[in-house]
């Protein structure tokens, strides 16, 4: 990864007839990163990429990609991007050989000429080359959409949601594809709701409500939590949680699989107090740990903190 | 009693065997978990289990109703909710519950009665006449999932209710789960968060048309081995 600026955003902000959309957002991608915007539906994440994709243009501010304006130079830029909308938008009908040609037609090459930076993923579905797209499973449409994608060996590649509804299995092994395709230096932008995606990046920005909330390696995003945190459980997690609500020296606690995740007004607090306080209020096999905080731990304190 | 009783469940679409022999059985007031990777045979498994599809074979039986032959009053009995079918954005949130009540053919009074306890125990009463498409993604979630039980059903089937919601609001609607669960509503959820599946008081996960697992989380986990119901996930796929 070098240094040089691959997207840059200054001060962007796009609404539609009733909702602002992005408000007044910045960021660099470097060159060879792999970037991911991480939020929930409706935080702004296609809107976003279909301003950098120059199929949507913002209301103010300025957008460029390597160097080329997203307004002014579309047509250069169009060139050296790739793109995999959220929505599965190959044809149906056509094979899925017919759908790559046609997808390196479009930009002027051939599949044979860039066959190496498919290779690895193509060559998963190739068995399957003259099925129609249509009649291929979820994951092969997905593996499709992305060699349709990098055919034509853009500079940047630009992923809307491609986990979305897939599963957990499914999800890991296209983050394996995504970090392979990283080591070919193009640059990779990617959006998810799924918190848990954001360690596979070497930076993301958390998305919310049109705002970038922070922008960081997730390293960093975890060690600025700002306050311990403590796993809690016990053998009725419903009431527990109801319980350490009501603990009067509960700042937050959110429920995590098994455990709750707790943390506390005040640092100083020993977990033998807390343990205490439950098994007061008649819970069982109560157990505490401190932990580190994922991103999805990060991310509900910003949501917290910029509701107040 | 179990409310749901399923039993050598087979569903061919010509010679491709998407459920292959289901036999499980779900509680009343359960809240059951009900995973598997895409292409697995969930969706086809719950289309049958909501009277929307004959099986080709097996004993299925929901809310005390045959599915080959009572399947209309299967879907008196049942709500559902998925992911992408909602409410209707053009209308206001009150209009949305009496469409919704009226289809289950409820007396105006008791759409009434139940839309204000529904929009009172989501605290979004003073929204009531917005448009539902003016509303976050996360209420409308929440709002959909009231009009799935607006006609006290004995099952409630959730299709990735949580999918793409922000992680709050996530949060809440669990807990607006468990709540529906303690009144004796069965909770059949489908989802792609694994942390959910810890939520659930049992879990199936399915593979190739096969129920490759069934227990409690905590069970599952002392099977196979693994800190979390994720990692169960992956052993169960990855063999």
């Amino acid at each position: 990864m070098s240094n040089s600026i691959s997207i840059q955003a200054n001060n962007i902000t796009k609404s539609y007839v009733e909702k602002l959309a992005l408000d007044d957002i910045s960021f660099g991608i470097k060159k060879g990163e792999l970037f991911g915007f991480i939020g929930p539906d409706g935080a702004g994440k296609t809107t976003l990429f279909r301003l950098i994709t120059t199929l949507l243009v913002p209301d103010s501010g300025t957008l460029s990609v390597e160097g080329l304006d997203t307004v002014k130079d579309y047509v250069q830029l169009r060139k050296i991007l790739g793109y995999m909308p959220g929505r599965f938008s190959l044809y149906q009908d056509l094979t899925v050989e017919e759908n790559l040609r046609f997808f390196a037609g479009i930009f002027k090459t051939t599949p044979e000429a860039n066959y190496d930076l498919v290779k690895d993923i193509y060559s998963q579905i190739e068995p399957f080359k003259n099925r129609k797209a249509g009649k291929l499973s979820g994951g092969m449409k997905q593996k499709l959409a992305l060699s349709c994608a990098l055919i034509h060996r853009p500079e940047v590649l630009i992923l809307d949601e491609p986990t979305t509804g897939v599963d957990a299995v499914s999800r890991i092994e296209f983050w394996e594809m995504l970090a392979k395709l990283r080591q070919s230096g193009i640059t990779i932008v990617v959006s998810t709701p799924y918190m848990d995606e954001a360690s596979r990046c070497d930076r993301v920005a958390l998305i919310q409500n049109g705002k970038i909330m922070s922008i960081d390696t997730p390293e960093s995003i975890r060690q600025n939590y700002g306050s311990k945190l403590w796993a809690v459980r016990a053998d009725d997690i419903y009431l527990l949680l109801r319980d350490l609500r009501q603990f009067k020296a509960t700042r937050t606690a959110f429920p995590f699989g098994e455990y709750i995740h707790l943390s506390l007004s005040d640092d100083s607090a020993k977990p033998a107090e807390i343990a205490l306080y439950m098994q007061g209020a008649g819970h069982s096999n109560v157990q505490i740990t401190q932990i580190e905080p994922s991103i999805e731990d990060c991310f509900m304190e910003m949501m917290g903190k910029s509701a107040s | 009693m179990p409310i749901i009783e399923v039993e050598n469940l087979v569903k061919k679409f010509g010679s491709f065997i998407a459920n292959d022999h289901l036999t499980f059985s779900v509680e009343e007031g359960e809240i059951f978990g009900f995973l598997g990777a895409n292409g697995a045979g969930k969706t086809t498994a719950m289309k049958i289990l909501c009277g929307l599809s004959a099986p080709t074979s097996g004993k299925v039986n929901v809310a005390g109703f045959d599915v080959y032959r009572q399947s209309e009053m299967i879907k008196k009995r049942i709500g559902y909710m998925s992911q992408r079918f909602s409410l209707f954005e053009d209308l206001s949130v009150w209009e949305n519950f009496q469409f919704y009540g009226g289809i289950y053919g409820l007396p105006a009074a008791k759409i009434k009665q139940r839309t204000t306890e529904l929009l009172g125990r989501l605290g979004l009463e003073s929204e009531k006449n917005q448009l539902l498409g003016s509303l976050p993604l996360g209420w409308k979630q929440k709002l959909a999932f009231s009009v799935a039980i607006i006609h006290q059903p004995s099952i409630v089937f959730l299709d990735e209710p949580t999918g793409g919601v922000d992680p709050i609001t996530r949060r809440q609607f669990w807990e607006i789960i468990y709540e529906t669960a303690s009144q004796g509503i069965t909770v059949f959820v489908t989802t792609h968060y694994m942390d959910e599946a810890e939520y659930c008081q049992r879990v199936s996960i399915m593979t190739d048309g096969k129920i490759v697992a069934l227990d409690t989380p905590a069970n599952l986990k002392k099977q196979y081995n693994a800190a979390n119901i994720e990692e169960v996930f992956l052993k169960i796929a990855r063999s």
